[in-house]
């Protein structure tokens, strides 16, 4: 037998692993076969349920004081802003008008958040490619932010600060202080990023032209957040539905048209510079006032259907609430970010190597709670 | 000629990136930023505001602000509290009352949202900045807060 | 063979008196063995502490510091706990293969070891052949990677071992056309010849700019021998979990955790022994002590080996077909580059010598 027929006569097939539910790369539990051929990827089926706790069913029974705090196990990461996309809901139905103390408050915590979650990714997203040091830096910077939130809210993550009217307390005396520290401090730590692990060649090997995604496939699967801003697609619900303090600021929507795993790693570490400018406009500030606007303790929507969007850390997040006028909400489903970025995996990860799926689904920035919710 | 630039630029991006790790392995000293967490218990100090588990304050006779209004009980979104309660005759007054049996907190329920403490008319319930909340049986995260023999500081009206 | 003992005449000279002279030799290999294995297993132990402080050290943190003066005794806690443990097997594992493959890759480890010249006595094995034979003992080790991922009958350790054959066989290529450019120097396989050779300065200074290259080509492909980072795909963790030796318990994986940190040794012991001049001290300095040698190249390697650890914790890992493109298309054409540039250095004399 010569060379081709025992190479034409060699059984080959693709086969399948399970990835997850236990696998460091999936950040919790996702579950997702892969149909591999050798080390190319042919498939990706994300399996979810594994951490589904009905939080929307829950929300059916709650009263709308309640819900806030449960919109803060969705995505852990930006608890806070899950937090203000309900209360902005409510407060939209009863058309109440929030002092503007706390849409500024809400609003320099929602950036904190932001960069909470950012420095987290970064540190993760080193870690998935290999770079294990990059955790530790990422998560210095972070406990630095929690520190600040749970001095003013009482919690370093599920924080449940924000209650439909305004806030739950004022923000502790300290806090000014400590945030302006923290902006001197990751002004030093965020060059850092850049010279440790952006500009390194073995990165930008790994991250560039990996899991393209384009505009209209970005549009077409419903991408937000850094994820559709990677791809060019203008998607900030900051920029386009303005919600509180926003319109008190000026700052930059991040976009890259490459959209590669790369450019979505650029935007994540230009908004973490957004956000600090953001915060550094308001710090100074900060408008006197209540901290809270007046409330009934039964909180009953009039019937009907409100939506509000928000920009988590990950992308939009919507709340969607019928209301039949009693004090628990007829309905209410959260349009979670994660979803729908999690659903362009398949699109972009086939035909590459396991490496790079596990790279895309670092950048892609998948919080498991807020999928399965 | 490209060829050999690329190879000199990989080998500078590499050494920006040790320089960086260098740089903290040379602080590693002063730079650490592990707690060493049951050793520094006396040093450490939460901050005011933690919520770590819901405590009933006592004052010196035995008294607490609970009147029993189910308010935290109605707040909580988890059916953490129980109250048990009955309306005796208050032996200051001689009239019939409302008084509280027990004050029942499920810490093992309790997810620190904070709504029964902002829910409180009377301030009876606040936060403990406790955060060693660990036990072997699950039993003993349900905790009665008054404490026994307790009463209800009086004056206090809901 | 010649067997060097020169350290240990006097107990040769005793055996002698009491035993046979068959008998007395195999007691006396027995016996250096058995030194070896233990200083071995113990420096094993002492790089995975280092390895783990240097890590935390890297990363803000403060290491092991429990067990002992500063967390020393941290690495015999984890040992004693690895041997008391469960031996696991799954169901439909090659028993034979699984139970074979940890060996393969200890034993090689060690056998690697005998070769060093530590001082100029201290050497259990000078053979002639010397770095043809450490090129061709250390790539046996892969053939108990191979088996491991294969015999564990597990998907993820499948892909992990196929990784490491792949790699494995890539990067032999350049270990060993980069040691050759410095043979070219000595003229020598013989270890013990090599070093002696340095006696007029360290080969990396005589050979310049081509020991140079060769060199920086060394540890790049040395530390992929090793599969350390960025060369971890073996075990790559974000994409395989543990890699191949993701069904081994207990002291099977063990062996394969401390053959790791012995083959970075090793590596790092040819480098310093073919480029840094082994146990010979800079400029000759303590010269005139022989023992001290033993001090000078543990030095020499430890630096090495925190080269390494630099290189672990600071870059991220490259992807296989990365890999093969930085073998194939960079470093074997600038090492053979390099053995031209090395063989005219050499014949035109243009070499440094002090």
């Amino acid at each position: 037998m010569d060379a081709t027929t025992i190479i034409n006569n060699l059984k080959s097939e693709e086969y399948f692993i399970n990835m997850g539910p236990q696998h460091p790369a999936t950040h919790g539990v996702l579950r997702l076969l892969l149909t591999i051929d050798g080390e190319i990827i042919k498939k990706v089926e994300p399996d979810l349920g594994y951490i589904h706790r009905s939080i929307e069913k829950i929300c059916e029974h709650d009263s709308y004081q309640q819900i806030v705090h449960l919109t803060d196990r969705m995505d852990y990461l930006s608890a806070h802003i899950n937090n203000e996309a309900v209360c902005l809901t409510v407060e939209n139905a009863l058309q109440l008008e929030v002092p503007d103390r706390v849409k500024v408050i809400r609003t320099i915590i929602a950036e904190l958040t932001r960069i909470a979650s950012h420095t987290l990714w970064w540190g993760v997203m080193g870690m998935d490619v290999g770079a294990l040091t990059t955790y530790f830096y990422g998560f210095r910077d972070r406990e630095l932010i929690n520190d600040i939130f749970e001095e003013t809210c009482g919690a370093r993550l599920t924080m449940n600060y924000n209650v439909p009217g305004g806030l739950m307390f004022d923000i502790h005396p300290n806090f000014v202080k400590r945030v302006k520290e923290f902006i001197a401090h990751f002004k030093t730590k965020l060059p850092e990023y850049d010279t440790l692990l952006t500009g390194n060649i073995i990165f930008q090997k790994r991250m560039k032209g990996i899991g393209v995604l384009t505009k209209e496939d970005a549009i077409a699967f419903g991408a937000s957040g850094p994820v559709g801003r990677g791809s060019g697609y203008s998607c900030d619900v900051r920029k386009h539905h303005i919600y509180s303090a926003y319109d008190k600021v000026t700052f930059n929507e991040v976009l890259k048209t490459e959209g590669d795993t790369f450019a979505r790693y650029q935007v994540r570490i230009q908004e973490m510079w957004e956000s600090m400018s953001i915060i550094e406009q308001l710090i100074d500030n900060i408008p006197e006032g209540s901290y809270k606007a007046t409330t009934d303790a039964v909180i009953k929507l009039p019937a009907g259907e409100y939506y509000q969007k928000v920009e988590t850390a990950r992308g939009e997040l919507g709340v969607f609430i019928i209301s039949t006028g009693t004090k628990n909400p007829y309905r209410l489903k959260f349009r979670s970010p994660g979803f729908s970025n999690l659903s362009l995996l398949n699109h972009i990860a086939v035909g590459g190597k396991i490496g790079d799926l596990v790279a895309t689904m670092a950048t892609l920035d998948l919080v498991i709670p807020d999928i399965d919710r | 000629m490209s060829y050999f630039s690329d190879i000199y630029h990989a080998i500078g991006s590499l050494l920006t990136g040790m320089s960086v790790t260098g740089k903290y392995f040379l602080h590693a000293r002063k730079g650490a930023i592990t707690q060493e967490y049951p050793d520094n218990r006396a040093t450490l100090k939460m901050f005011d505001r933690f919520r770590g588990e819901v405590v009933m304050p006592h004052d010196e006779n035995n008294q607490h602000r609970c009147t029993g209004c189910q308010k935290c009980e109605l707040a909580c979104p988890n059916g953490s509290i129980e109250i048990i309660w009955d309306r005796q005759i208050d032996p200051e007054t001689g009239k019939k009352k409302k008084l509280i049996d027990q004050h029942i907190y499920h810490l093992g329920m309790c997810t620190m949202c904070g709504l029964c403490i902002e829910a409180c008319p009377t301030d009876a319930i606040k936060w403990a900045q406790n955060f060693e909340n660990s036990v072997y049986d699950r039993t003993y995260l349900t905790r009665v807060l008054n404490k026994p023999g307790s009463r209800v500081v009086s004056g206090l009206e809901d | 063979m010649y067997i060097a003992m020169n350290i240990t005449k006097n107990i040769h000279e005793w055996l002698l008196a009491i035993l046979p002279e068959t008998a007395a030799s195999i007691v006396e290999m027995t016996l250096i063995a058995l030194v070896y294995l233990a200083f071995f297993a113990i420096a094993g132990l002492f790089l995975v502490l280092l390895e783990r402080k240097v890590a935390a050290w890297f990363q803000l943190r403060l290491g092991p510091n429990r067990v002992g003066f500063h967390g020393l005794m941290q690495t015999i806690a984890d040992a004693l706990k690895l041997v008391s443990k469960e031996l696991t097997v799954t169901i439909k594992a090659d028993k034979f293969l699984y139970n074979l493959a940890p060996y393969f890759v200890i034993v090689t480890a060690l056998m690697a070891l005998s070769l060093f010249p530590f001082s100029k006595e201290l050497q259990a094995f000078d053979i002639n052949i010397g770095i043809f034979f450490l090129i061709a003992i250390s790539s046996i080790g892969v053939i108990g990677i191979l088996l491991a991922g294969w015999s564990s009958n597990n998907k993820f350790a499948m892909i992990g071992a196929m990784r490491s054959g792949v790699q494995t066989i890539s990067y032999e290529l350049s270990v060993g056309l980069s040691l050759m450019t410095m043979v070219l120097m000595t003229g020598s396989l013989q270890l013990s010849e090599i070093v002696e050779v340095q006696k007029h300065g360290w080969l990396i200074v005589q050979g310049h700019i081509p020991a140079i290259i060769a060199f920086m080509i060394y540890m790049i492909a040395g530390t992929a021998e090793t599969n350390r980072a960025p060369f971890d795909l073996v075990e790559a963790e974000s994409e395989l979990g543990a890699g191949f030796h993701t069904e081994y318990s207990g002291m099977k994986f063990a062996y394969f955790f401390l053959a790791e940190f012995i083959n970075m040794f090793i590596i790092s012991a040819i480098a310093t022994t073919v480029f840094f001049g082994g146990y010979l001290s800079p400029f000759g300095i303590t010269e005139s002590i022989p023992l001290l040698g033993v001090f000078w190249f543990l030095a020499k390697t430890l630096v090495l080996i925190f080269l390494m650890m630099w290189f672990r914790w600071t870059f991220p890992r490259l992807r296989i077909d990365q890999l093969l493109v930085l073998e194939w298309k960079y470093l074997l054409p600038l090492n053979l580059m390099n053995l031209v540039l090395m063989a005219l250095i050499v014949l035109l004399k243009l070499t440094i010598k002090f």
